[in-house]
């Protein structure tokens, strides 16, 4: 089992690596690209543009170019931004990651909660009435666009309906330090987490009801009802706990990739400055250091979430556990 | 047999599916009963309603799309329409089941103890201990070898013999005075298959159960049962004694059976002999007698009504008055000894 572990951590880094060489040859070495002329601006001569290449190392070859860039991102730390000179890359990132995890962390706790909820009450009420109804609503919380629903939420909670009994404690948009403020950390972001997390209640309780549906045609089903221990006993400890494989393979992903900076539309409608939003606003003004910093960022979050993955697996499903 | 009233007395018992093709009758009003202490072996061939009559008694039949019909008296409590909370009282404390296929009847997820443990506490107050502790008990009575490791054993872990003898730990669990087996040994290897039926034999001694082994293999039968039940197109056909109908069987689908085994000694024939024809459709059984399609014995009287089982301890249901047909039986399974 350690032994497993060692190898994965191993796995991981190489493929950290391997990310991060990828992500610095698409920005630094792209043919087209030239970064220094991104730097020295529009119609610069060509003795600025030396000038700015020898000021930022671009005219030595890529693989010291890269040590350079890695040394700066992870030894030093003091990549500084094209774009607004002077402000540091890596605590600009590091600021911005607390955002990003109080918001997906919060609205996977719900998300998680909902998907069970809809899909193990769907599941057993399959062809009823509830099952429908609870299908079709996922259907509207996975179709609506989560921009759409934000803007929506804050019309109402920020304009229209704020001065009134059931909005106005919502605080104005914008992100409240969990350590300065619990309540007020809680109460800025519950909306933002209703927001993000009801695409994925609709989509995690569809397919959390198709697995379990699945999983009750099983012959163990049928030996535990032979049992004689109650249905609820039946659905929850063999059926549910059987279907939970696909629900947490999709959980891990997703999971990995909000964190990573795929919160971006819920980030720039209600205010947050998060990962997603940081990484939207470098692109815009294509601010290589920073691109590549939240790159590698995200790519370590989606690993790391896979190898969490990995590790709930063997958890979960013993059969996991003997295949290495 | 003895004077007090038999374990499981089921009468007209019918099992519908109402499907794209209509109605489909899986088993079409049967009725047998079963003693204390005895072992009823039931055989016909896939689709003949053998494994529908099982799960029917076991409550197991919930498709939303099935009609049961009829009585299963059970130590004189009906468990037709029995409500889901004293249906649980009763299987799997009083009523066990073994499952033909003993890969896909464990939980993956779960480990043996655990499974047969939550049984045991379903039906009587233990400790989660005492529970395990039990499991050993029952994993090393059923012949595993080493059962306080079995015991922490997920399923993917043991042969498929060793499940087998799990799911059977799991049956006997709670001292069950009926055991329905369905095709226990099918999915194993001959050697395996034998060291189970010994098993299940042994279980009448020990645990004092009643057994319903159904299976379509003569020698199964042969081995462990006391009394046989033939059941073709969802009826029976015939049934009694073991040793009365493999010396002299009454139905002709029966001697197509056994004339479908070869013989163990004597000449090696060029081709077993196979019944012709296939079986009927569940969804379009013939009116008559559901095997006159394929009978060789077959005239008019077969064609309009199924017949009636008809004779007392040996009964067969056969329009051919019984004289006659001991009359052929003895013509056409000469030389054939029976095996047992």
């Amino acid at each position: 089992m350690l032994a497993a572990l060692g190898f994965r951590l191993g796995q991981m880094v190489l493929v950290m690596f391997g990310i991060s060489v990828v992500a610095f040859l698409i920005f630094f070495a792209t043919p087209g690209a030239d970064p220094s002329a991104r730097i020295a601006g529009r119609n610069a001569s060509q003795e600025t543009l030396a000038q700015v290449r020898h000021d930022f190392g671009l005219d030595r070859p890529l693989p010291v170019q890269y040590g350079l860039m890695m040394d700066r991102l992870f030894v030093s730390r003091d990549l500084t931004s094209f774009v607004n000179r002077g402000q540091l890359v890596v605590p600009t990132v590091a600021s911005a990651i607390p955002v990003t995890l109080s918001l997906v962390g919060g609205a996977a706790v719900l998300w998680v909660l909902g998907g069970l909820v809809v899909g193990v009450i769907a599941g057993a009420t399959r062809g009823t009435f509830i099952d429908r109804a609870l299908m079709i609503l996922s259907l509207v919380g996975v179709s609506v666009p989560v921009f759409w629903l934000g803007e929506v939420a804050n019309l109402l909670t920020q304009s229209r309906w704020h001065d009134t009994w059931l909005f106005s404690w919502v605080p104005p948009l914008g992100y409240i330090a969990l350590t300065e403020d619990p309540w007020g950390w809680f109460k800025a972001l519950i909306i933002p987490w209703i927001t993000l997390a009801t695409l994925y209640v609709g989509l995690y309780g569809r397919v959390l009801r198709a697995s379990l549906i699945e999983m009750m045609q099983e012959d163990f089903i049928r030996t535990a009802r032979a049992k004689g221990i109650g249905e609820r006993r039946v659905l929850l400890h063999h059926g549910l706990r059987t279907s939970l494989v696909a629900f947490v393979t999709m959980f891990g992903l997703d999971f990995g990739a909000l964190v990573g900076g795929g919160a971006l539309l819920t980030e720039v409608v209600f205010g947050l400055q998060g990962v997603g939003k940081l990484t939207y606003e470098a692109l815009q003004t294509l601010d290589l250091p920073m691109i590549l910093a939240t790159v590698i960022y995200a790519a370590f979050f989606v690993v790391l979430a896979n190898f969490v993955v990995d590790i709930a697996f063997a958890i979960i499903d013993p059969r996991a556990r003997d295949v290495r | 047999m003895s004077a007090e009233a038999p374990l499981l007395v089921v009468k007209d018992l019918s099992v519908s599916f109402c499907g794209d093709e209509g109605l489909v009758r899986a088993v079409g009003g049967v009725s047998f009963s079963v003693e204390r202490r005895e072992i009823v072996g039931v055989v016909g061939e896939s689709g003949s309603g053998k494994s529908q009559t099982l799960l029917a008694i076991m409550g197991l039949i919930n498709s939303p799309n099935a009609i049961v019909s009829g009585s299963i008296r059970f130590m004189g409590q009906e468990l037709v329409g029995l409500n889901r909370r004293a249906l649980d009282a009763i299987r799997g404390r009083q009523i066990a089941m073994i499952f033909q296929d003993p890969m896909s009847a464990l939980t993956p997820v779960h480990t043996i103890g655990n499974q047969i443990g939550e049984q045991v506490r379903a039906h009587e107050k233990a400790s989660a201990r005492a529970a395990r502790a039990r499991a050993v008990q029952l994993l090393d009575a059923v012949g595993i070898a080493n059962p306080g490791r079995v015991v922490d054993a997920y399923p993917h872990q043991l042969s498929g013999g060793m499940r087998q003898r799990a799911v059977i730990a799991m049956a006997l669990s709670c001292n069950p005075a009926l055991l329905v087996a369905d095709e226990p040994t099918t999915a194993l290897d001959v050697t395996v298959q034998a060291q189970i039926l010994d098993l299940i034999g042994r279980l009448r001694d020990e645990f004092g159960s009643a057994v319903i082994l159904v299976t379509h293999d003569l020698g199964v039968v042969a081995e462990v049962a006391d009394r046989v039940l033939v059941m073709y197109g969802g009826r029976f056909v015939e049934e009694g004694g073991k040793t009365s109908v493999f010396r002299a069987p009454l139905h002709p689908y029966t001697w197509g059976l056994f004339g479908s085994i070869p013989p163990i000694d004597g000449a090696r024939p060029a081709r077993l002999a196979a019944i012709p024809g296939a079986p009927p459709s569940l969804s379009n059984l013939p009116k008559g007698c559901a095997f006159g399609p394929r009978c060789a014995y077959r005239h008019e009287a077969c064609l309009t009504l199924p017949p009636p089982m008809e004779g007392n301890e040996h009964r067969a249901a056969c329009v051919l008055p019984e004289a006659r047909r001991r009359e052929i039986n003895i013509r056409t399974t000469a030389g054939v000894e029976m095996r047992s």
